[in-house]
């Protein structure tokens, strides 16, 4: 599905990606985790296209992605941050993304899900920031892609409207879809991730399971293991 | 492309901004015309204005709206959209609202007046269309400024700076260039000086459309030798118009290497 070989990307003087490799061929959950500043929104947007790589290749579904653009067609990407233009309506939006996707989409039933309705005639700027978000996954999962990129999908959200996005994810990932994840809920990871990718200084660090990391670290807590992981032969 | 300019084009018909910039023309139009009864000055007047007011509106304009549509940007960088159609697309939205404000905002009360039986209508179309290429200028420039620089108080700064340059600082150094050369034939010089500042040669097609060079002495003489002929017209245009392809090409070639 997402192979990357050797990818390095510099800004200025600090080397954020730094021969960095990743293959993803399973179905499930991936989590990329790792310390701020550690490379983890640079893979994203590399993986979109927003950050051209210094050297590397990115293949998505067998194809190089170099200076192409419809490829991303088959990705569903959530933001970082929820932040859309004040002037437009919720409705509007959605209609927008709609038009310029030109795909069909099953935005009623997301909408539905996450209990939009009241919101749909509001502006983007009059909505706080657990609905902007809802609204965010609503506009990511709305197109049903197999390839599923997930910024910090839970920041600002409720623990009613997490539990909503953890079964969402349950729910997607039996569809059969790729999700890839990053995220500093910590607990949250350990609940939805069959994998980690765990991204230190521009390189993965290391690749596996909870339990693995668990066991390699002898940790019982898996947040407890991260902390470990962190300060074995770093720092 | 298109898509995306509806999108910013209607954004922006429902900013504030618009309605302001829209009523500003139709007020100024409105007095000038009604108060002054002379359409001639009424249109040097405005043309003064203007010379100053569509670039310095569509600096900020180009600007503001970079800065304030970046994660909007950032949400269709994700999208199956090339990446020049988003930016030109937002460009052209921009620049088409600032144009319909000022042909409106100047239109209807010139249109009130009974302009189209009057023929004065040729000067206030050449206003209009130096109008309309300040704009497509100046909002490319302001593009250009705001996508090499993250920081908005840099962007802001630098955007300010260029119109200052180009509206006020230009015309200071020539100026003295001519007082300080004034022993040396100029007509040259001048005629070339004032062919790279998009704003002077706005000024300078304006002023041989309303046949008051006489009163800029030898040098309007110089002038309308070459612009008032349709050769200086035509390349005067042409100018105006490299004056927008030029950065337009500037900003696609940035945005198709920029990391977002």
């Amino acid at each position: 599905m997402v192979s990357i070989q050797n990818l390095h990307k510099q800004f200025g003087a600090l080397k954020v990606l730094n021969g960095l490799e990743l293959d993803i061929m399973e179905k499930g959950i991936i989590a990329v985790l790792g310390p701020n500043g550690s490379g983890k929104t640079t893979l994203i947007k590399s993986l979109l296209g927003m950050v051209v790589p210094d050297k590397g290749e990115i293949s998505i579904a067998g194809s190089n992605i170099r200076k192409r653009w419809n490829y991303r067609q088959e990705i569903d990407y959530l933001p970082q941050i929820a932040n859309f233009p004040g002037n437009l309506k919720v409705q509007e939006l959605i209609t927008m993304i709609k038009d310029l996707r030109g795909k069909p989409a099953r935005e009623k039933e997301l909408i539905e899900y996450f209990r939009l309705q009241p919101f749909l005639d509001k502006k983007l700027n009059k909505l706080s920031g657990g609905t902007q978000q809802k609204v965010n996954l609503v506009l990511c999962f709305m197109f049903d892609s197999q390839l599923v990129i997930l910024d910090e999908p839970t920041s600002g959200l409720d623990p009613v409207a997490l539990l909503q996005l953890r079964n969402l994810l349950q729910e997607e990932k039996e569809k059969g879809k790729t999700i890839l994840i990053t995220s500093h809920i910590m607990n949250f990871v350990e609940e939805v991730a069959d994998r980690i990718v765990f991204l230190l200084e521009g390189k993965i660090y290391f690749d596996g399971t909870v339990s693995e990391i668990k066991s390699s670290t002898g940790q019982p807590d898996f947040e407890h293991a991260i902390a470990k992981l962190l300060s074995e032969d770093h720092v | 492309m298109f898509k995306i300019l509806k999108y910013s084009f209607f954004d922006l018909t429902r900013s504030s901004w618009s309605y302001v910039y829209f009523f500003f023309y139709l007020l100024l139009g409105s007095v000038l015309l009604f108060l002054n009864n002379d359409l001639s000055t009424a249109i040097i007047t405005l043309m003064n204005v203007i010379i100053m007011i569509v670039p310095l509106i569509g600096t900020i304009f180009g600007v503001m709206y970079y800065y304030n549509s970046r994660e909007f940007t950032q949400l269709l960088l994700a999208q199956p959209v090339r990446r020049s159609s988003i930016f030109l697309g937002q460009y052209f939205g921009v620049a088409i609202s600032l144009s319909l404000s000022l042909i409106l905002g100047l239109g209807i009360p010139f249109a009130a007046y009974g302009l189209f039986k009057s023929s004065a209508i040729w000067d206030f179309s050449m206003l209009l269309v130096t109008g309309l290429f300040l704009t497509l200028i100046f909002s490319a420039l302001a593009f250009n400024i705001a996508l090499s620089h993250e920081n908005k108080i840099k962007g802001f700064g630098y955007a300010i700076l260029l119109w200052l340059f180009l509206a006020v600082i230009y015309d200071g150094i020539f100026l003295l260039s001519l007082v300080y050369f004034q022993d040396y034939p100029l007509d040259k010089f001048s005629l070339a000086a004032s062919m790279f500042n998009p704003i002077d040669l706005s000024r300078i097609l304006i002023l041989l459309k309303l046949d008051i060079s006489a009163l800029l002495s030898y040098t309007g003489a110089v002038f309308k030798q070459f612009f008032g002929t349709p050769v200086g017209t035509l390349a005067s245009l042409g100018m105006l118009f490299l004056w927008v392809i030029l950065p337009l090409f500037r900003l696609k070639r940035v945005v198709g290497k920029k990391d977002f």
